[in-house]
């Protein structure tokens, strides 16, 4: 049968098709755009209306900061800076001169300038040391022995006296180090103090537990201020005669009291947020109180607080700049007085946004740092 | 853990045991270590109570409570009541308690719907919003606050002078002296209105939880804004109008070298202001964010199942959840507001920080003045705190 012979079309096997890309309206740019921009009318007066604004903001900075900006003045006959061109480029172009000329006293304060190598080194020992307690490698005891090295190594570089370095007193010392130091000296004794703060808060003990409950409660009540402006005048009169103590490191008391009191309600937190069944199981171990809290406990608690722990940490960083008021010399203070000079008069902007960069880098690592744990150690509740 | 089980059947409680004086003893041990830390602390406290009498002493420093009654002398820009340099340190001390929660509670307003509106502009589905809000954010929120009124204090000395002010809206000044806005001369009539308000915005309340009460029995839904809108803007204009509907606009001008008329806000007001407000917008930004991302998008789809409008899906069901989570840390921003105004002292701006520390180094007396600055904003803290906690507890879930 001659049907039998010829092939229906059913069966005839189709030629591969070429797989189509899907529309352009569905993926790819224009699809991104018409989704997240243009999705509607309100939306796309919205995006042109920003993007308007943007686009002429941008331009209008980028004239202002980059094109017109004076970079550096020259020197006029009594070896004084001549700022009459950055005076004439006023509101026009930035002057960025004013960090050019005096970036090494917003950097180092008022150090003996052929000394600044030292405060410079530093400054960079503090970021090491920031970067290998980031790591999770190096999270174990030995951590302990590295911040002690470091921060004899800082303490040494500072002050000098000894391997040849000449002696500088602390009321030399100043810009980026101090803020340094303020903030990392005082969250390295203001952490354990926290940790025993909460652990007494938790306590069973009435009395101890009050004495917390106060110490808490009475530090976060006040501003950062009253508890500087008691370190700066109050201090003195609680010494005995003759008895007196460095003004920076009053400053450096009152910011560890004020930190241990925020830091410990964090580590309450995580003491709070650990399963009772964890306390339980220890007790029934028969383990003591201090091995139930050392090896059970804290590992545990502490873990899940690190994220809150890290944003505070940038909270006090920024906090630091407050001995300002105390006439302390910080990176702020230090930008704030290289203004003073009448040349300079005026161009505070510049500087401050100098500064501010400066904090920003800090915070910002610090708390992409922390997004990037958080995540990481949230990932075993993610299904 | 005494109490770690709640089934009624093991009520039974730990037999009592005699207290035994040795160290294996529990309470033993409580008891000395307690006794131990609290001789600690008060030894210390007495060893620095002793030095301060001995140095007080020493250098002639007087203590008590007299020095409020004595001329105080110094000038204060702004004050809400009346003042001038003859009035002693008592009615100074005001003046600088008022100018706190001056910029305190505008602040909190202000940066309450500034943060809000930001925070829901990150979770715009318009990519260029939610990243522009997200870099806001991230920048307000990495920046000391210090620095950023420093900032702002600079920008606007850097402003020209009142005869060069910028003029962006009829009325409107901006100079180095501040901004200037139009106003209207304050009457009886108008405190009058504000009280009137006040009162319908409380009788309004009432009526509201009366009608609740009643739909809860009958079902019916019924309307509460006619007749809120009745008794909080018909009842002031009401009264307005009754007391002779005074209204005479006060616009600035400008005449000679300075302005007349108008309400000045002055630059160290306004740099503050613009500080506190923009920083603290950032974090409660984030925290608006993360409270409305805490309702689950299954309680919006099964509102609308449930045919409820858009509105109502907002107000009763996703903001009642939402607000659960936002309430605490917004508390805690409430405060934080509060407490950074003490950072008016670096720009100039008269708060109680910075009369009560001129005060302490015009008298000598700096454990009275640091005792000022502390109770005046413990007692400011503790205000909102138990505001928000009555706050937070009424909105609150019931659970069984």
């Amino acid at each position: 049968m001659p049907s039998d012979t010829t092939l229906t079309p059913a069966t005839i096997p189709a030629p591969p098709v070429e797989s189509r890309r899907a529309p352009i309206s569905v993926v790819g740019p224009v699809a991104w755009m018409r989704a997240n921009l243009f999705s509607g009318w309100l939306s796309t007066a919205i995006t042109l209306a920003l993007g308007y604004l943007i686009i002429t903001r941008l331009i209008s900075f980028v004239d202002w900061a980059f094109i017109n900006a004076i970079w550096s003045v020259p020197v006029n006959a009594t070896n004084q800076p001549d700022t009459s061109a950055c005076r004439a480029a006023r509101g026009v172009g930035a002057c960025w001169a004013v960090v050019t000329e005096k970036h090494r006293f917003i950097l180092f304060g008022t150090y003996p300038f052929e000394e600044h190598w030292r405060p410079a080194l530093a400054c960079v020992i503090f970021v090491a040391l920031y970067i290998v307690s980031a790591m999770r490698r190096f999270w174990r005891k030995e951590l302990a022995l590295i911040w002690i090295a470091a921060l004899t190594a800082i303490g040494v570089l500072m002050w000098g006296g000894v391997l040849g370095m000449p002696f500088v007193p602390q009321e030399r010392w100043g810009g980026l180090p101090i803020t340094l130091i303020l903030s990392t000296f005082g969250l390295a004794f203001a952490f354990p103090l926290a940790i025993m703060v909460a652990l007494g808060r938790r306590s069973r003990m009435p009395a101890i537990k009050a004495i917390c409950v106060l110490y808490v409660e009475l530090i976060r009540g006040v501003p950062l201020i009253s508890l500087l402006f008691m370190a700066s005048v109050m201090f003195p009169l609680f010494l005995p005669e003759g008895m007196n103590i460095d003004k920076l490191l009053r400053a450096q008391i009152a910011i560890i009291l004020f930190a241990g009191a925020y830091l410990a309600e964090v580590v309450r937190a995580g003491l709070q947020a650990l399963p009772k069944g964890q306390y339980e199981a220890a007790d029934a171990l028969g383990l003591s109180y201090w091995n139930k809290t050392g090896f059970i406990i804290l590992p545990q608690a502490l873990r899940m607080v690190i994220p809150p722990l890290v944003n505070t940490f940038i909270g006090f960083f920024k906090d630091t700049s407050l001995v300002l008021i105390i006439g302390i010399f910080d990176l702020l203070t230090a930008g704030k007085t290289a203004i003073v000079e009448p040349a300079w008069q005026g161009f505070g902007v510049e500087v401050y946004i100098t500064i501010g960069l400066i904090y920003f880098v800090f915070c910002f690592a610090m708390s992409k740092y922390s997004q990037g744990l958080e995540t990481e150690l949230n990932q075993h509740r993610r299904r | 853990m005494s109490d770690a089980t709640a089934d009624p059947r093991f009520k039974r409680t730990a037999p009592r045991r005699p207290l035994k004086l040795s160290w294996s003893d529990e309470r033993v041990r409580s008891i000395f270590w307690q006794v131990l830390v609290v001789g600690i602390l008060v030894a210390i406290i007495w060893w620095l109570v002793a030095n301060t009498q001995r140095n007080l002493e020493v250098r002639r420093i007087a203590t008590g409570w007299g020095f409020l009654q004595r001329e105080a002398g110094l000038p204060i820009a702004e004050h809400l009541i009346d003042y001038s340099p003859t009035d002693n340190y008592l009615r100074a001390l005001m003046v600088g308690v008022l100018n706190t929660l001056k910029v305190a509670v505008v602040g909190i307003i202000l940066a309450t719907i500034i943060g809000t509106l930001i925070g829901i502009a990150r979770l715009s589905k318009n990519w260029l919003v939610s990243k522009i809000a997200g870099i806001y954010v991230e920048v307000i929120r990495d920046l000391p606050l210090l620095l950023q009124l420093l900032f702002w204090y600079t920008i606007l000395q850097g402003l020209p002078g009142p005869r060069q002010a910028l003029n962006p809206v009829d009325g409107v000044f901006l100079s180095n002296r501040g901004l200037l806005l139009p106003w209207i001369q304050w009457e009886g009539a108008h405190t009058a209105a504000l009280l009137a308000a006040l009162v319908g915005f409380v009788l309004t309340w009432m009526y509201g939880d009366l009608m609740r009460a009643k739909q809860m029995q009958d079902g019916q839904p019924r309307r509460v804004w006619p007749v809120g809108l009745l008794l909080i803007l018909g009842g002031p204009i009401a009264v307005w109008a009754l007391l002779g509907a005074p209204f005479k606009p006060d616009v600035p001008s400008l005449q000679g070298f300075n302005f007349r008329g108008g309400m000045l806000m002055s630059p160290e007001y306004f740099a503050l202001l613009v500080g506190l407000v923009t920083y603290t917008a950032g974090f409660i930004a984030e925290i608006v964010r993360a409270g409305i991302q805490s309702v689950q998008h299954g309680q919006w789809e099964a509102a609308q199942a449930l045919g409820l409008k858009p509105g109502v899906v907002l107000k009763q069901i996703v903001l009642p959840q939402a607000l659960r989570v936002i309430v605490p840390p917004m508390t805690s921003q409430y405060l934080n507001i509060t407490k950074n105004s003490s950072l008016a002292v670096a720009i100039g701006y008269q708060d109680i920080v910075s009369i009560a520390n001129t005060t302490l180094n015009q008298t000598g007396q700096a454990i009275e003045g640091i005792a000022i600055i502390m109770a005046v904003y413990l007692s400011i803290s503790l205000s909102i705190s138990l505001f928000m906690n009555w706050y937070n507890a009424k909105i609150a879930l019931v659970e069984r």
